[in-house]
């Protein structure tokens, strides 16, 4: 199973959510799929994903569901120690963890090699985090919602991309539509 | 500035008299009195980062959550924030005050500081990102137009603060 399969079975649990995407083909995977104002599109910034909703979560009580990238976090790896002390009940952080560089040719990242995305956010202190298959996605990810506990949900699964068009919103758009959702 | 404050409280009272109600930051040795101060202000979240970057990605989600949000670091720091400044931060316009330490000015005892100093007013001029340099504790009277300013225009703004507004450092 592949990203865009996983994503085209939870954009119906995506849908009532605020979804921050990481950067790349994912966010043109889920653009393509099921594009809503609730949707926060990255166009650049490889690696924040899962910090922009870790300030989302906390600013504001809705549940924030970020869909985050093996190789975005491992750029950014000082975010989960961050999310661990930081908790905020209504964050999730969904890595699909593909062992690869999609957007880029899929060139392999060292989660393919011996590293544990799962292992590293328990070390970094993250109380409740799932490891699952692809396939496993959705029933995971409404548990985390109805858990009303902090989830960090390492999805494994193929390497491979859905060729879909790249995002032409303006970001100011994007932006701004996202923040009515977020007060809606 | 009212003489029974200290530069740290009024730094803390600029910030919540301008309802940012979100901090992050990574320290510098100047600025350990103004997070020391932030983090006895129960008005506002103090979310410690490991990296500037990710700080601003912080402050980035927190704005977009409802509440206002300001990052403090130090200058060595610029060239690491360089993309998402342009990519998140100005691409999405988002407004962003940058209380920065400004290492390697006059005073600075360690040789290495100096070259980002040297770089940092040109970085962020590149970017366009309005700065102000903070020489003397009068010229923090500015901070709460400072502050107003970015939340205005949505856009990142820039406060440097050089070791002779914090006073030296010590025995320099």
């Amino acid at each position: 199973m592949i990203r865009s399969e996983i994503l085209r079975e939870i954009a119906p649990i995506l849908r009532d959510h605020l979804v921050i995407c990481n950067i790349g083909i994912p966010s043109q995977e889920l653009h393509a799929i099921d594009d809503q104002p609730s949707n926060f599109y990255m166009l650049g910034t490889m690696g924040l994903a899962s910090s922009i909703g870790l300030g989302l979560a906390l600013a504001q009580p809705k549940p924030v569901i970020v869909i985050d990238g093996d190789g975005s976090v491992l750029t950014n790896l000082g975010t989960l120690p961050t999310i661990a002390n930081n908790p905020a009940d209504n964050y999730i952080l969904m890595i699909i963890d593909n062992g690869s560089y999609g957007s880029t040719g899929d060139q392999p990242t060292y989660t393919s090699g011996k590293t544990s995305l799962a292992g590293m956010a328990r070390a970094a202190g993250c109380d409740r985090v799932v490891e699952c298959s692809g396939e496993e996605t959705g029933p995971v990810l409404q548990e985390a919602l109805d858990s009303g506990q902090m989830t960090v949900i390492v999805v494994r699964c193929d390497s491979g991309n859905a060729k879909m068009p790249v995002i032409t919103l303006d970001p100011v758009v994007i932006r701004d539509r996202f923040m009515k959702a977020v007060r809606a | 500035m009212p003489p029974d404050l200290t530069i740290d409280q009024k730094i803390a009272g600029d910030l919540i008299a301008n309802d940012v109600s979100f901090v992050t930051t990574v320290p510098c040795k100047q600025l350990a009195g103004v997070i020391a101060e932030i983090d006895r202000r129960p008005e506002i979240r103090h979310v410690p980062a490991n990296k500037e970057d990710e700080g601003m990605g912080l402050c980035a989600g927190a704005w977009m959550g409802g509440q206002r949000a300001a990052i403090i670091m130090q200058n060595t720091a610029l060239g690491v924030t360089l993309n998402t400044l342009a990519t998140l931060i100005q691409f999405y316009r988002m407004p962003l005050p940058m209380l920065i330490s400004y290492r390697g000015e006059l005073r600075e005892p360690v040789a290495c500081q100096v070259e980002m100093a040297l770089h940092t007013k040109a970085l962020l001029a590149q970017l366009h990102i309005p700065t102000y340099h903070f020489h003397t504790q009068a010229d923090a009277a500015e901070l709460d137009t400072i502050l107003k300013y970015s939340f205005m225009c949505n856009k990142p703004v820039a406060v440097l603060t050089d070791a002779s507004f914090w006073g030296g450092y010590g025995d320099q």
